[in-house]
């Protein structure tokens, strides 16, 4: 596995980052044989305001290292610090959007996304609003009553980012949120969320296995390795906004996704 | 794709071809109304003796009603508390297997020498049948939350008791239900029984009373009647699903 880039440029001197990783680890205690490493010596930076992709094979331990920086695993040891305070459980300016929508089936769409406002009791005109808006956005006016089950896979995803977005999170954490879908569908989400990003300002971070996925969204890429996994490479991404479709087929897109593939092994 | 109408004409076919076999073989072969009357002649009982068999229904049907119901306002609390406390599961549920193991028709004539031949009897015969499937899959239903909402309600900081109430217990409602509709109908057998063991009325003490009068026109009245009860409580429970839980149609538009 070639490691490439020293660790210094990951680390932002200039200012605090949003995000600071240092040195995390997790392990596994496995009652027959010896522990097992999940990912090491994870170490980088997030800028405010930034897309931030893990890249990485499937199994790798990107997941876990995003479920780490939300609060919902206790890493092993390491530094996990977000807006400069370090991360204990999830946190009120977090939002998640998984692999799988997780819509209730028993709520309308638009109950489902007011979930996370409900929880804290405030579900007034304002924030239904806001709910509505968010739901136009992704392009799905008119369905605030359907049940989720009327719904396809990629409207139930745009559901699920509404409901990530609904209390205005500050981190929106994605974990291979367009992965169960079909390709067509998945560029159009990719699109969605640059301009979601646009309108929102939260910094992102994204796990993806998809290199061209990475690539296109992403203004940062980390690169993790086979597990136990380390970083493999920290790509910094200097293709032009907006990004469009037709910025796949430039040259600068085709090196970029090269110089992932090298990272992560695929090619020489 | 088979529709609605289709549904509903298939077993109707069934059941007329039944009809008329079951017939044609008492007309042909002479049997004695005593060991099997014709359709025909539990059609006439039913229409002649329907006053009977109506004020018969009604204790009938309200000792599994309120047998059910009661196996409901108790069970679903019981299974809540067997989910949520380790010790509980672990007292309670060898408990709840060691009484499901007895026999209900053998516990039915200590129940009648605690509780006398009236209604009350029978109540706790159909609450004790219909009370363990209601526990048992609400408690299944609980613990079956799909994983990524209960994931999802803890990167939301749900408390325990909003992840109950607005997660876990919903999504055990199609288990609920399932649980209540094979109670529903175990809650008539369980207090038709309780009848056979003793009573003053109800469809079951008719049905013993008509056997021993060699009544057998009305001892199958009775029994078709009893079947009818069973089947519309079912539907009752089927329709109150459908009004509490409307989202699960909304997939099959």
């Amino acid at each position: 596995m070639q490691q490439t880039q020293p660790t210094e440029r990951r680390l932002i001197d200039v200012a605090p980052a949003f995000g600071h990783f240092k040195d995390v680890r997790q392990e596994y205690r496995l009652p027959s044989r010896a522990d097992l490493v999940a990912i090491e010596n994870i170490s980088f930076d997030l800028r405010a305001g930034s897309l931030v992709s893990l890249l990485g094979p499937s199994g790798c331990g990107k997941t876990t290292f995003l479920k780490i920086v939300g609060g919902l695993i206790r890493a092993s040891s390491g530094i996990i610090q977000i807006n400069g305070e370090d991360v204990h459980g999830p946190h009120a300016d977090f939002g998640m959007a998984f692999q799988q929508p997780n819509l209730m089936p028993w709520r309308s769409v638009l109950k489902n996304v007011l979930f996370p406002m409900e929880l804290r009791g405030d579900t007034g005109t304002r924030v239904t609003r806001r709910a509505r808006d968010l739901l136009e956005l992704v392009g799905l006016e008119g369905f605030e009553d359907h049940y989720p089950a009327q719904l396809s896979g990629g409207m139930q995803q745009r559901v699920a980012l509404c409901r990530a977005l609904v209390h205005e999170p500050k981190l929106l954490l994605m974990d291979e949120p367009f992965g169960a879908l079909d390709e067509l569908t998945r560029m159009e989400m990719q699109d969605l969320l640059l301009n979601i990003r646009v309108k929102t300002n939260a910094t992102i971070v994204f796990v993806t296995h998809s290199i061209a996925e990475a690539a296109y969204l992403s203004d940062v890429i980390v690169v993790f390795s086979k597990r136990p996994a380390v970083i493999a490479d920290y790509i910094d991404v200097s293709l032009p906004y907006p990004r469009t479709a037709e910025i796949r087929y430039s040259v600068e897109f085709t090196e970029l996704e090269h110089h992932a593939g090298r990272a992560l092994g695929i090619t020489r | 794709m088979i529709g609605s109408a289709h549904r509903l004409l298939y077993p109707l076919i069934g059941f007329a071809v039944i009809i008329v076999l079951w017939q044609g073989y008492v007309d042909v072969a002479h049997v004695s109304k005593i060991v099997l009357p014709s359709p025909m002649d539990i059609l006439h009982a039913s229409w002649q003796r329907s006053d009977l068999l109506v004020r018969e229904t009604v204790p009938t049907m309200l000792e599994s009603l309120y047998g059910f119901a009661l196996a409901i306002v108790i069970g679903i609390p019981l299974a809540v508390c067997v989910v949520s406390s380790r010790v509980l599961n672990l007292t309670m549920y060898p408990i709840l297997i060691a009484t499901q193991s007895v026999p209900k028709v053998a516990v039915a004539p200590i129940i009648l020498v605690w509780f006398g031949l009236g209604m009350q009897s029978k109540l706790a015969i159909a609450f004790l049948v219909a009370f363990f499937p209601i526990v048992v899959d609400t408690a299944t239903g609980l613990q079956a939350t799909p994983p990524g909402l209960l994931e999802l309600a803890r990167s939301l900081r749900a408390s325990r008791w909003q992840t109950f109430w607005k997660v876990q217990f919903p999504a055990a409602m199609p288990f609920i239900f399932s649980g209540a509709k094979v109670a529903v109908t175990l809650a008539v057998i369980g207090a038709v029984i309780g009848e056979f063991v003793g009573s003053i009325n109800g469809l079951g003490n008719l049905l013993l009373s008509a056997n021993s009068q060699l009544d057998g026109p009305l001892a199958w009245a009775a029994l078709v009647w009893l079947s009818a009860l069973g089947i519309a409580l079912f539907l009752g429970v089927v329709l109150a699903e459908r009004l509490l839980m409307p989202w699960a149609e909304a997939g099959h538009h």
